[in-house]
């Protein structure tokens, strides 16, 4: 549940929720890094729950190595009061036996809060696409009806592609099997996408079809995407790297090469 | 995924795991499931004493509450510390999983998780974690561990064990380095910690972790020294690594700086042999 890391409980009345989902390549999860990080976001509270894997580190954010002493847990809340924005963080994974108990939290935290919208960050697995999906953007998004109303016109503007829904069992040519919602290796999304759905909570996935390597342009893409709907980052220059870089990506790929290797 | 040589390979991803569609389980699925679970959970075993002011809604008293986690943490702890013989053990914790050793007909008798509190100061407590206990366990542990201190004016301090291999650093680690210690703390907590913070992008894991995670959320004053070391095993001088600790604890536990050789072997006996492959 939410613990507040300062004196008094944060109101979220309004607010838009931007969250991963611990899926493949961990995209959803860097690209809420960069968010974190380029608008300097402060941390307002914790979710403290059994349903993720303990672990704790210094600030992840940390620009100078005063301030870097800071714990942080494995799912935190930012917020940035003046653009109206709350992010949730989730640095670990979740317990394989309680994702359904954890979607149950997060769904409830997100009726309490109230907020306004939110938005999953996510990704799912690119060898599983077919035909068509292999051809153009690897972007993708979803909708819960209660988002469509208010969204319809600026989705419609900015031609995303929506997620397709694909035949049960492809190949077999039974008249029986609708096609259904399948999203491979993207966590919690797809249930998070159905509670909501039933629950009547206004939320969307942004997800990017991807595999597992250095996945930090798949970040960037969907960081960027998800920019040109929320305006996220007031530029107008269009330089290409407007997002900022945390240290804890630093030795994402192992040590330093001992030189006796030579 | 198909590779470039035509051979199909299963493809695993590092953060999430073949996710079945939640199909729904039938009654017998949602037994196994549950008596898995019963069989999972952790168990803390107090003295009749304890139990008996525990039943009665009064928490442990506790000034300060020093955790080891690790052969290396527990055998300092009981070389410096246990062996003055001024501790009572007032209890155990037992958390079976899929790595605890079975014991055909009765619970394990060397309990690999051992609570100590202190005859004249009994506001100090001490616990030495030896077993492997299981994420899915870690967060129970430490809250059921917690629900029985009182939080007011708690110092924690835990001493843990880990590889030097998972210690991530530009510079490359020549071996004259390891053993060395690292120290993570929470807001709560004022002192000065013995050694250097650990740095970024390296994490803690496992039951320092969740401790952490605890006393930040509750506003506890703790503090986790990791020491890394390039041996897998009891060994004296990755011990003796934990020696700048002793100067905090010394403040309120009475300590035996100089331990005798005798003391040090006692602990430093070689490794039960798991497998022959290395010899």
């Amino acid at each position: 549940m939410f613990i507040s890391s300062q004196s008094s409980a944060p109101s979220f009345r309004d607010f838009t929720l931007v969250m991963p989902a611990v899926a493949v390549g961990n995209v959803g999860q860097l690209a809420v890094d960069l968010i974190v990080s380029t608008l300097n976001m402060s941390r307002v509270g914790h979710i403290h729950t059994d349903c993720l894997i303990p672990m704790a580190g210094n600030d992840p954010y940390a620009s100078s190595k005063e301030d870097g002493e800071e714990l942080h847990t494995p799912a935190e809340v930012y917020a940035a009061a003046e653009l109206k924005l709350a992010v949730l963080q989730i640095r670990a994974p979740i317990l394989q036996s309680k994702t359904k108990r954890f979607r149950q939290l997060l769904v409830s935290w997100i009726k309490s809060s109230g907020f306004s919208r939110t938005v999953v960050l996510s990704s799912s697995h690119a060898y599983q696409r077919d035909d068509q999906q292999l051809q153009g953007t690897p972007l993708r998004y979803l909708v819960t009806p209660s988002l469509l109303k208010g969204s319809a016109d600026a989705l419609k503007e900015m031609g995303w592609r929506e997620m397709e829904r694909v035949p049960a069992f492809p190949g077999l040519t039974d008249g029986n099997t609708e096609p259904r919602l399948c999203i491979p290796g993207g966590g919690i999304t797809k249930g998070l996408y159905t509670d909501s759905c039933k629950e009547d909570l206004p939320l969307a996935v942004l997800l990017v079809f991807c595999s597992e390597g250095d996945n930090i342009p798949d970040a960037f893409a969907l960081a960027n995407h998800l920019n040109d709907w929320l305006h996220l980052l007031d530029d107008n220059s269009k330089q290409p790297n407007k997002w900022k870089i945390p240290t804890s990506w630093s030795l994402l790929f192992g040590n330093g090469i001992p030189p006796a290797l030579f | 995924m198909a590779t470039f040589f035509g051979e199909v390979l299963s493809v695993y991803s590092r953060a999430v795991e073949e996710d079945d569609d939640e199909l729904d389980e039938n009654e017998e699925d949602e037994q196994i499931r549950r008596e898995l679970e019963e069989k999972r959970e952790v168990h803390l075993h107090w003295s009749p004493e304890v139990s008996e002011s525990l039943k009665s809604g009064n928490k442990l008293q506790c000034s300060n509450f020093v955790l080891a986690v690790g052969q290396n943490a527990s055998s300092f702890l009981s070389v410096h510390i246990l062996s003055t013989a001024n501790w009572d053990t007032i209890g155990r914790a037992s958390a079976w999983n899929e790595r605890s050793r079975a014991v055909t007909g009765q619970s394990c008798e060397e309990s690999a998780c051992v609570f100590y509190r202190h005859k004249d100061n009994p506001t100090v407590l001490i616990c030495q974690v030896s077993c492997y206990v299981a994420e899915d366990q870690l967060f129970q542990w430490t809250e059921k561990v917690f629900d029985c201190l009182q939080h007011r004016e708690l110092n924690v301090t835990v001493l843990s064990d880990t590889s030097v291999a998972d210690y991530k650093t530009a510079d490359y680690l020549g071996g004259s380095s390891a053993p060395f210690l690292r120290s993570l703390h929470t807001s709560a907590f004022g002192d000065q910690p013995v050694c250097q913070s650990l740095e970024q992008p390296n994490i803690v894991t496992g039951l320092p972790a969740a401790v952490l995670n605890h006393c930040q959320v509750h506003r506890i004053s703790a503090v986790v020294y990791q020491c890394y070391s390039d041996v897998i095993g009891p060994d004296s001088v990755t011990m003796e690594t934990y020696k700048p600790v002793l100067t905090k604890l010394g403040r309120s536990i009475q300590l035996d700086l100089s331990p005798s050789t005798d003391a040090l072997r006692k602990f430093v006996r070689t490794t039960d042999l798991q497998s022959n492959l290395y010899i």
